[in-house]
């Protein structure tokens, strides 16, 4: 039961492994995040205008894109969201929160050769869809998944 | 498994008939092995329970008269009661079985064929069955120490001891992990080494996502390899408070389950048990998406289903069973497994007769050794119940009605709420209510009582909420459990209707509830941390007060909502 990464890391010292991850050019700079970010896209204050901003008006539903997402938050201030997209050349995938006060959560650069594999925490305001947006070779993929948030307690 | 076996099967359910006679006087080995005598099938057996909630001694429990299914689930097992229940599954009318499996005439059932249930009659029961199937594995599903004072006294020491007696092989959970992440680590660590596995592929860490316990366990039955596959109640961080289990995400994962199922096999499996604390629609959905199962032993919804659903999906064919609650049964499932893979099977859901069943010496030595020490304190008389006093069922029991007028009289509110909990015995008229069975119906860990300040809009949010949770159309994004009770509110419930828009009509009083007004609300079981240290009275404190205040209980009426869409649902009688 021990063999957790969390006892590794604490065996190991986190240090020495953050620094490890940076080296590799896991852990950008500010500097490069910065250049990427797309201030309409996540300053959006609904999912229409997110989508709009980000380019993607028109859309393709898509059973290519996988969603890991929990049916029932178990918190809705940290809920695990990830994506893997099976759609070739594959360019980014974000993740767009209906019914958040501005719907755009996260978004991620795919570079070229690169798994299209991404996963997060996110924040849910409120029992709400989670979009999944793919975009690959210049078009535009989606799939959706409801995910509660509820008040808890009375169960079993 | 084609059509005609399936018929087989439910025929075998409805074939075990005895003489009244046996169950009067005492318990006589002859009439266990008369009455249980079950042909041993196939080469790998599997007894299983689930849901015992702690009780080591023989209970009464009444099974539910609403159990509703709503969208696809409606009229389909597990949601019949009474006599849809018996008409589906063939048996017989006023016979022992329906006694067991149903509501109908339970105070006149029950003092013809007594208390069900009980460790040591149970002890008895497996060590047969054991006897007549060389290998067979005992597996609990969980909810197992959880129920009763002494399993909260000992903080589940006494049902550790007694699972180890009784021989389980391998075990999930749910309520275990509301004794605290750090007290069940312990008992897996030490108690369980090399005895009991706990299996539970569905949690893990939540800061990395590995895996806290092992996802699987292969045991040798017979020389076949079976895989027992550990699910655990995926919303043991939401029904119940997250400050237990901090560090741990649970939740439905299908891939995950997937490739627990996959590696099994790979490594030789030739048949594969999910051991499961889903709840039956859950696990029904779930049989159709994941491959490679060949059965999925159920618990948590509490269903007593005589016989298995069969369920198809991308791999095969997949068995459901739910086992029931209380220590009322035990799931018999035999298989034969031929050329690597399953060729039949033969399934029974055996009632524990405490009549017919002579306690074990062992076991019951060991819970009389753990109940010495409280004897005064569980034996306490509060009161007396003209009435019978029952908890299960979807919107209300009488012994929740129960503690809603404790509770509204204790803290002088107009409106109660008592949790949706699926355990807690019954007591027949006539019957004192001793210390023992208040907590039946109360041992927690969290049963702080508290009242609260709340708008009549939060009032709808908190019943909208709760009937999502057992209404949703999907049973994915159901929780399990019953309806929170309401006492001193009345209301329309539609549960065919959407999120949001099932509950209407809330009136206190004649007076129809406004959004905008304040209530006082009692209450108690808050999963919020913070409930922890507010200094709230525990709800057994407060029921004994008010019990031992009210000497004699008069039969109860039940606050009931108005039920909107429900006319001939067959979960309703």
């Amino acid at each position: 039961m021990d063999q957790t990464r969390r006892n590794v890391l604490k065996a190991g010292g986190s240090a020495g492994l953050l620094a490890l991850l940076a080296t590799a050019g896991m852990l950008r700079s500010e500097a490069a995040l910065a250049a990427d970010w797309n201030q309409n896209a996540f300053g959006a204050k609904n999912l229409k205008d997110a989508f709009d901003a980000l380019g993607a008006a028109n859309r393709t539903q898509s059973a290519d894109i996988a969603m890991v997402a929990p049916e029932i938050a178990e918190n809705g201030a940290v809920v695990p969201i990830g994506a893997v997209s099976k759609i070739p050349g594959t360019e980014s995938i974000a993740i767009l929160i209906a019914k958040n006060p501005t719907a755009l959560a996260a978004s991620f650069d795919i570079p070229a050769g690169t798994d299209p594999s991404v996963s997060t925490r996110v924040k849910l305001a409120q029992t709400s869809d989670v979009h999944i947006l793919v975009k690959a070779n210049g078009k535009f993929y989606e799939t959706k998944k409801e995910v509660k948030v509820t008040i808890g307690g009375c169960g079993g | 498994m084609n059509r005609r076996e399936f018929l087989h099967v439910i025929g075998m359910a409805a074939a075990c008939g005895l003489p009244l006679a046996q169950f009067s006087g005492r318990a006589h080995a002859q009439n266990a092995a008369q009455f249980y005598d079950l042909p041993r099938y196939g080469n790998v057996h599997l007894l299983h329970f689930t849901d015992c909630h702690a009780q080591l001694r023989p209970i009464w429990f009444r099974e539910p008269n609403v159990n509703l299914g709503v969208a696809d689930m409606a009229g389909r097992p597990p949601h019949l009661v009474g006599e849809a229940l018996l008409r589906r599954f063939g048996v017989k009318p006023r016979t022992a079985e329906a006694y067991a499996l149903t509501y109908l005439d339970f105070e006149h059932a029950a003092r013809t064929y007594g208390k069900v249930g009980g460790f040591a009659h149970l002890a008895t029961l497996v060590k047969q069955l054991k006897a007549g199937r060389p290998g067979a594995l005992l597996l609990d599903g969980g909810d197992t120490w959880q129920g009763s004072a002494t399993a909260l006294w000992t903080q589940g020491q006494d049902m550790v001891d007694a699972c180890k007696l009784l021989g389980v092989d391998v075990m999930t959970g749910h309520w275990e992990f509301t004794l605290g992440a750090e007290r069940v680590r312990q008992v897996v660590e030490n108690d369980f080494k090399g005895k009991i596995d706990f299996v539970a592929q569905n949690i893990k860490t939540a800061d990395f996502g590995d895996p806290v316990f092992p996802p699987y366990v292969i045991k040798a039955i017979n020389g076949v390899p079976v895989a027992i596959v550990g699910q655990a109640f995926p919303y043991t961080p939401i029904a119940n408070p997250r400050y237990m289990v901090p560090e741990w995400n649970f939740g439905i994962q299908e891939e995950t389950l997937q490739k627990a199922v996959d590696a099994a096999r790979a490594q030789g499996a030739q048949a594969v048990i999910l051991l499961s604390h889903n709840g039956m629609d859950v696990d029904l959905k779930l049989a159709t998406r994941v491959r490679g199962i060949d059965a999925i032993l159920g618990g948590h919804t509490h269903d007593g289903m005589p016989a298995p659903a069969i369920v198809n999906n991308a791999g095969g064919k997949t068995l459901v069973t739910n086992a029931g609650s209380n220590g009322k049964f035990l799931g018999v499932l035999d298989l034969d497994v031929k050329g690597g893979k399953l060729a039949d099977f033969r399934y029974r859901l055996l009632p524990v007769f405490s009549r017919l069943l002579p306690a074990d010496p062992g076991m019951q030595s060991l819970i009389d050794k753990v109940r010495a020490p409280y004897a005064a304190r569980l034996g306490e008389k509060l009161a007396l119940t003209e009435g019978l006093l029952y908890r299960r069922g979807n919107f209300n029991g009488t012994f929740d009605q129960l503690i809603l007028e404790g509770l509204m009289a204790e803290k002088d509110a107009p409106i109660a709420f008592s949790p949706g909990f699926c355990w807690g015995t019954s007591l027949l008229p006539g019957e004192p209510i001793l210390m023992e069975h208040l907590m039946d119906q109360t041992a927690i860990t969290y049963p702080y009582t508290s009242v609260t300040g709340m708008t009549g809009e939060t009032i709808k949010i908190i019943l909208e909420d709760v009937a999502d949770n057992l209404f949703n159309p999907d049973p994915y994004y159901q929780q399990g459990g019953d309806m929170v009770r309401v006492g001193g509110l009345s209301y329309t419930c539609d549960p065919n209707a959407r999120a949001g828009g099932r509950i209407s009509a809330m009136s206190i009083r004649g007076k129809p509830l406004e959004a905008g007004k304040t209530y006082k609300v009692a209450g108690w079981a808050p999963v919020a941390e913070a409930a922890k240290t507010a200094g709230g009275e525990p709800i057994w404190d407060l029921m004994a007060r008010h019990l031992r205040g009210r000497k004699v209980v008069k039969p109860l009426q039940l606050e009931l909502p108005r039920l909107k869409g429900m006319q001939g649902n067959a979960g309703i009688a």
